[in-house]
């Protein structure tokens, strides 16, 4: 709990990770970390944080599976629909007038978002020249992002969403239910790239008018969320724009000064 | 009072709660004076994917403002703060508050735990954990984790909560906690914060 052998013991086990797999945790908020390392433990069977570093450096089985404790996020389809709403009917009119569009979806983890945006560009007509850039971390989260396949269970919800952010149609309209999960139309991702990129250690790799980063930068600390948003300014053409979470900010930033608050309540920024 | 319950002034008051909380939480926190400076964090179990009116509706009955913090913000003195639905609310090193949408504890999104956890993780004995009325066990194992780490803890007495399978489950797992109804923790939350808490509770009596 609150001793210095804890805090060390989670420094050297994510510095480990970093030099052996190349994954830089080590910039986590320490909360969070602090609590998937205890269920870590749990799982892996470790009474403590020196003996999963043990597990992790040892025995090849192991990291993948903590790769997915420590990034494997619960995504929703049109999560806050207020957010998607302001995207339809304030960002879509400024979208609209470029002729090709590249958008990020940073952090995109198992997809729900990504084809949520997919599904709205489709609608308003953006999505044929648009290019999505969806981008996470997590190979396994990649690979279920890339397949479109989600627990059936989940669409009642995911619908009550959708209509509550405009939707157009019917959410089932989008997908195929079959052996109780729902299989999205792959015409939804045709314009969909989906890559490895961390926020940690990559670099900005095109240009693009829309970014969505929406509940990944809660997990960084406040060194790490710096480096994510100079990657954002550094990404955006001059007035694009950038959604976070309902609970993110970029008041406490130090890039707050290169953004102006383009829909206040909907955490969209728009670059000076 | 028992001799363990030594004033020593908190960093941050965490208080969790259930069903039938919002009562007990409208005694715990009514009337505090001007300067009580010590911030107190929330966690009440809210419907998932609804926008909650908690801190509206206890603004309006504390007559003090009460606010969902955002990621990153700190925590501030005098300040009461609830957790928003559907994000796990945690207090991190610096004082400085961290959310997060883990999937949920105790089916719970937010947790009580999760809170009650990250205080005691972040602060040591400088957390004040409190235990209200609910009809399930989370925030049980974060209140002892709490008193393990050398903070107070109290739970409302389960014949004064409306439900009191959380007071219970808090009880068997926590050794020392001083068990007591909502208006009497109140008291002596006043006493801490360096206001007589006879006066205090006059105040709550005569109201």
């Amino acid at each position: 709990m609150h001793d210095d052998t804890s805090e060390t013991e989670i420094k050297l086990l994510l510095e480990a990770i970093y030099l052996r797999f190349h994954y830089d945790f080590r910039h986590y908020a320490p909360a969070s970390m602090a609590r998937r390392l205890s269920l870590a433990m749990r799982r892996f069977g470790c009474r403590s944080l020196s003996g999963l570093q043990e597990r992790v450096l040892h025995d090849a089985g192991v990291f993948p599976e903590l790769l997915s404790l420590l990034t494997i996020m619960v995504s929703d389809m049109f999560r806050d629909p207020g957010f998607y709403r302001a995207l339809r009917e304030k960002v879509v009119p400024f979208l609209q007038t470029y002729p090709s569009l590249k958008i990020w979806v940073a952090g995109c983890s198992t997809g729900e978002e990504v084809h949520s945006l997919a599904i709205l560009l489709q609608e308003e007509g953006l999505l044929d020249r648009s290019l999505i850039y969806a981008t996470d971390i997590n190979p396994e989260a990649l690979r279920k992002a890339r397949a479109g396949i989600y627990e059936l269970d989940r669409m009642a919800g995911f619908s009550e969403a959708y209509r509550a952010a405009g939707g157009r149609a019917s959410l089932a309209d989008y997908y195929t239910a079959a052996y109780g999960s729902a299989v999205f139309d792959k015409a939804l991702r045709k314009n969909i790239v989906f890559s490895d990129h961390s926020l940690a250690t990559d670099m900005v790799f095109a240009e693009v008018q829309l970014i969505t980063c929406r509940n990944v930068l809660i997990y960084f600390d406040r060194a790490l969320q710096n480096r994510a948003i100079g990657l954002f300014r550094d990404a955006l053409c001059r007035k694009g724009f950038l959604g976070l979470g309902a609970k993110e900010t970029l008041r406490f930033s130090d890039h707050a000064a290169a953004f102006s608050e383009f829909a206040r309540a909907e955490r969209i920024y728009q670059k000076e | 009072m028992a001799s363990w319950l030594a004033p020593v002034l908190p960093e941050v008051i965490v208080v969790g709660g259930s069903a039938g909380a919002l009562d007990a939480l409208s005694i715990l926190l009514a009337d505090l004076p001007d300067d009580f400076a010590v911030p107190i964090v929330i966690v009440v179990h809210l419907p998932r994917r609804k926008r909650s009116a908690l801190s509206e509706v206890l603004a309006a009955k504390l007559g003090r403002p009460v606010r969902e913090p955002l990621d990153k913000e700190p925590v501030s003195a005098s300040m009461i703060y609830v957790a928003p639905p559907d994000y796990h609310l945690l207090i991190d090193r610096g004082m400085t508050f961290a959310l997060s949408v883990d999937e949920p504890v105790n089916f719970s999104l937010p947790s009580i735990d999760v809170l009650f956890e990250s205080a005691a993780r972040s602060l040591g004995g400088g957390a004040i954990g409190i235990l209200l009325s609910g009809a399930n066990a989370d925030g049980a194992y974060g209140l002892k984790v709490i008193e393990d780490a050398g903070g107070l803890a109290f739970v409302q007495a389960p014949a004064d909560a409306a439900m009191p399978a959380m007071p219970n489950a808090a009880i068997a797992l926590c050794e020392r906690a001083a068990v007591l109804p909502a208006a009497e923790i109140r008291a002596y939350l006043i006493r801490l914060a360096g206001r007589g808490g006879e006066s205090g509770r006059k105040r709550y009596h005569d109201r």
